[in-house]
């Protein structure tokens, strides 16, 4: 058996809203093995943002342990995590969260900034990003003279333009009407089958998850499965 | 695209608010050479230096007249090729319009004074007019004065022996300067040291200053020395100094001049530390989801300081710059003479300083609030 993409075992995770601490995942298990697609589903509060936040590296558990391709990101500092997410994850996010300054391939370059890219190099990769999610003809273009799933696409060819192992979308078609929402989940599924990205993604809509090959339901900070497992 | 630009980028992203702190930042930078110019001026010690003219003046201050008597002793003095007296009028034209009068001896001034530029006759009338005045023809073109004109002129000093300060004069000339930079100075106007002494009726026999021209700048200050230990421990005690600082020292009359510019400066770096401060802050504010995805995107802490602070750093440099720039040139067009405005090294290398305090300044609070940007509660809306 291979070596999982992703592993989470046991993790706690607490917040503190002012007097109250508030546990959000309680002991949570889950293995996502490379060149998955999960959907994450669940109802708002069970912990999904949560969840996707500590595999993608944004935040850290308060206990337990987080392995992405096989390194203990829950052991990094806030500065090695900082570069373990530029080499390694792509995050997609529901408003897409552009630069409103830049043009589109000028957001698809920004994380190659952080490499050692020439910009001959940057412009290459930049270039073949946006071809893979059908947008060269509109890479001048500012976000706000792009409709929403082109905003989607350009967002979804920053996440790829460093070319990550895992891609991490938190509700990716939640700002979408139906046709567009198709139109990115199969760019995703494409992602997923034939470039190989292992793809966690968070989402309130069934047949969104449905593009999913593997759909996951969290409910009150446990995996359902983890949680009938217990009872 | 390059991290530099990026920054660019972002700068423009509101242009009118770009362009207005920059103008702010240009204009207090302007004020800040001019003012800083006018403090190192005022703050230099005595400087004899190519100083062809000097100026003698009661020790305790200007306003203590010296008697007459003193001149022989000055004019003997080696290196001294002639002196003139002269006397602050505290002339007022019509109802409280204060000019710029002395009252001196035409032949001595003429012969100190070659910079002022007048037809023989002119000042052969001034010598042989008892109640004659010249004055500079930016004085005579400012207030439509002709040679001829009897001109009421009262002095806010000096009654005359009938108790009046209205005083009379006749206007017998109009002289310019010898060129463009004298020019400037033909605000001033000169009567006849004479009928003034005869006439006040605060007694004759005394004059505010003495002027001495010399034959070699060299010795500028040996004379002024030699001169002072002349009339050390006596009742009129000397000062003897350049043109330039005494007609400074008639600002310094004002209070300290270097405190109050000193002041002014603080008070406009403190409005331009709030004022673009604010601004910073305000653009980071706005900005706080874009700089959680910069950090989720690998950007690290640091990376987003600097580019906060590079933001920061470039109003400040180029508003800086450009004000400085300005000061020196209307520091070239407005200065010269015993007013050289210079916005010199100094200036800049204090300049260059104040840009990078004020970069920090303003910068350094917005870029750690950025800095310390938490990813999750940022994209949350938190």
């Amino acid at each position: 058996m291979t070596e999982p993409m992703v592993r989470v075992r046991n993790v706690h995770k607490s917040y503190v809203r002012g007097r109250q601490t508030v546990e959000v995942l309680h002991g949570l298990t889950l293995d996502v093995p490379k060149g998955d697609f999960v959907a994450l589903m669940g109802p708002s509060g069970s912990g999904k943002t949560t969840l996707l936040n500590l595999i993608g590296g944004l935040d850290g558990p308060t206990s337990g342990e987080i392995l992405v391709g096989g390194e203990r990101i829950d052991r990094l500092s806030s500065g090695q995590l900082a570069k373990w997410r530029a080499r390694n994850v792509g995050f997609v996010f529901q408003f897409y969260n552009l630069m409103p300054v830049l043009t589109a391939e000028r957001n698809v370059e920004l994380p190659l900034l952080l490499t050692g890219l020439s910009a001959a190099q940057r412009r290459k990769s930049v270039a073949v990003a946006l071809e893979v999610v059908s947008l060269s003809d509109r890479a001048r273009h500012k976000p706000k003279e792009l409709s929403g799933g082109q905003e989607q696409r350009v967002a979804i060819a920053r996440a790829l333009v460093s070319d990550p192992a895992l891609l991490i979308c938190d509700e990716p078609t939640g700002d979408l009407d139906r046709k567009t929402a198709d139109e990115i989940l199969g760019l995703l599924q494409v992602l997923n089958r034939e470039h190989g990205k292992t793809i966690v993604m968070v989402t309130h809509d069934p047949k969104a998850a449905e593009f999913a090959s593997r759909i996951l339901h969290l409910e009150k900070g446990q995996l359902l499965e983890q949680a009938m497992a217990a009872a | 695209m390059t991290r530099t630009g990026f920054i660019l980028a972002n700068l423009l992203r509101k242009k009118t608010r770009t362009v207005l702190t920059l103008l702010s930042i240009v204009t207090a930078f302007l004020l800040f050479g001019l003012l800083q110019a006018v403090n190192v001026m005022f703050s230099a010690g005595a400087d004899f230096v190519g100083a062809t003219r000097l100026v003698t003046q009661a020790r305790v201050s200007f306003t203590q007249a010296l008697p007459m008597r003193l001149l022989p002793e000055i004019e003997s003095v080696p290196g001294v090729t002639g002196v003139m007296w002269q006397q602050w009028f505290g002339a007022v034209w019509q109802e409280n319009t204060q000019l710029i009068f002395f009252a001196a001896d035409p032949a001595r001034l003429h012969a100190v004074y070659p910079e002022y530029v007048m037809p023989d006759e002119q000042w052969k009338a001034f010598e042989q007019t008892r109640t004659g005045m010249i004055v500079g023809r930016a004085l005579a073109d400012q207030y439509g004065w002709k040679i001829g004109d009897k001109l009421p002129i009262a002095s806010n000093i000096f009654p005359k022996q009938d108790g009046s300060k209205a005083w009379s004069f006749d206007l017998v000339g109009i002289y310019d300067g010898i060129d463009a930079e004298w020019q400037r100075n033909t605000n001033v106007g000169w009567i006849n040291f004479a009928y003034y002494d005869e006439e006040n009726q605060f007694g004759s026999g005394r004059a505010g200053t003495f002027t001495l021209r010399l034959s070699d700048p060299d010795q500028a200050a040996q004379v002024a020395q030699t001169i002072d230990t002349l009339f050390e421990n006596s009742p009129d005690e000397t000062k003897t100094q350049t043109e330039k600082d005494f007609n400074l020292g008639f600002f310094k009359q004002i209070g300290d001049i270097g405190l109050i510019v000193r002041w002014i400066l603080f008070a406009v770096f403190f409005t331009l530390l709030l004022v673009v401060g604010n601004t910073i802050a305000q653009s980071v504010r706005e900005r706080i989801p874009e700089l959680a995805i910069l950090k989720t995107l690998g950007f690290s802490n640091g990376s987003v300081l600097g580019f906060v602070l590079a933001e920061a750093a470039f109003f400040c440099v180029i508003g800086g710059l450009l004000g400085l720039g300005i000061a020196t040139v209307t520091g070239i067009a407005i200065g010269g003479g015993n007013f050289p405005i210079a916005v010199d090294q100094q200036v800049w290398l204090i300049g260059l300083l104040a840009i990078a305090g004020l970069s920090l300044a303003v910068g350094l609070l917005p870029a750690l609030r950025a800095s310390r940007v938490t990813i999750v509660d940022a994209l949350a809306g938190r």
